[in-house]
């Protein structure tokens, strides 16, 4: 396979969302998001109810994505952040540690200026704790639950 | 690159359907949409011009149900089809878990198909994937119309590896959950065995 199989456990999504819960209360936004970069959505804080994380999620990867492709093709690396301006919210995007997305929501209560400010804190928290995942999941040799999965749970999923 | 969510006992795939302009890949998917429990579907999006022709992609995101305690999430995405949006479907293949290759059963859609199905074995290969090797399956699409080839010569020419295939009417349904079941087996399976 191309890439690793990424893993999430109980320890470091909990350290994941303390940092998402503080960065969406000192930065006075609307929602936090962490994002993986194929669209998973892998943290939320704030204001999330009446937000469709998923569509979200999977529409900022592929911008984030686009926005890579472009900064290729203009020899820069990547973009590491993006700034989107509306009325009433406005969308900050970073990216963190190269693996992850990091997305705050927030309105008129807030500024570009305070958000990019406790960005650059979160993003560092989490690249730590990024980092520390994956060295965890690459040590981890506790047999994967899902090598006990036989063919027929499989088939079952797919009963109508 | 699937993602297990041992915190929310999630399993996250993502499958993309590739294919040649106007084979029927955004039919699959709205077809999939159409006729799947509203709680086990998310919002179907569409990234497309105004013509309807897809832009960037299509997504939609289903739950297959649980093994083993966890969540099976299917993420769906189709890639655009037209020959000049290549950059768009390299990034879309990326992190990739399945693939679906949708065929035009149509015979002057003959060399789009083989044009389509080499693109797609270039651009896995640029993100270190091999096509013989990823959980992959065929569909040949649109059986009902009068021009189209039969199925073994589209066999012969676009399945010499003789992955699971499946004729299909896509605006009608039909193969469509074949398809998508067969695939996402593969999937599964693949993560069984530790991929």
């Amino acid at each position: 396979m191309a890439s690793p199989q990424m893993v999430m456990y109980d320890e470091e999504a909990r350290q994941i969302q303390l940092v998402c819960d503080r960065l969406s209360r000192d930065a006075n936004a609307k929602a936090v998001l962490v994002i993986d970069k194929n669209g998973q959505p892998i943290a939320q804080s704030g204001e999330t109810d009446h937000l469709d994380v998923t569509s979200l999620s999977s529409l900022t990867a592929g911008n984030v994505a686009a926005t890579g492709g472009i900064a290729k093709l203009l020899a820069e690396n990547e973009f590491s952040g993006q700034f989107h301006e509306g009325q009433k919210t406005n969308v900050h995007i970073s990216i963190v540690a190269q693996r992850v997305i990091l997305v705050v929501l927030f309105d008129e209560r807030s500024s570009l200026g305070l958000v990019r400010l406790r960005v650059r804190k979160a993003s560092d928290e989490l690249t730590r704790i990024l980092d520390a995942l994956v060295k965890k999941a690459a040590s981890s040799n506790a047999p994967s639950v899902f090598a006990e999965i036989t063919d027929e749970d499989i088939d079952n999923l797919f009963n109508d | 690159m699937s993602f297990i969510n041992y915190s929310s006992r999630e399993i996250n795939c993502k499958i993309v359907y590739y294919g040649p302009g106007l084979c029927g890949k955004t039919t699959n998917l709205q077809y999939i949409y159409n006729k799947t429990n509203p709680e086990a579907k998310g919002k179907m999006i569409s990234l497309a011009t105004e013509t309807e022709r897809t832009l960037f992609f299509d997504f939609l995101p289903l739950s297959l149900g649980e093994i083993r305690g966890f969540k099976t999430r299917f993420h769906l995405y189709t890639v655009p089809g037209q020959v000049f949006y290549d950059a768009s479907r390299k990034l879309i293949l990326k992190g990739v878990d399945g693939v679906v290759f949708v065929a035009d059963s149509q015979i002057e859609r003959m060399e789009a198909n083989i044009e389509s199905l080499d693109n797609l074995r270039t651009n896995l290969q640029e993100q270190g994937y091999n096509l013989d090797k990823i959980p992959y399956v065929v569909q040949y699409n649109k059986r009902d119309l009068p021009n189209s080839a039969p199925l073994e010569e589209l066999r012969s020419l676009l399945n010499p590896q003789k992955v699971p295939d499946f004729p299909g009417i896509a605006a009608m349904g039909d193969g469509v959950f074949d398809t998508l079941k067969a695939v996402a087996k593969l999937v599964l399976t693949e993560l069984k065995r530790g991929g």
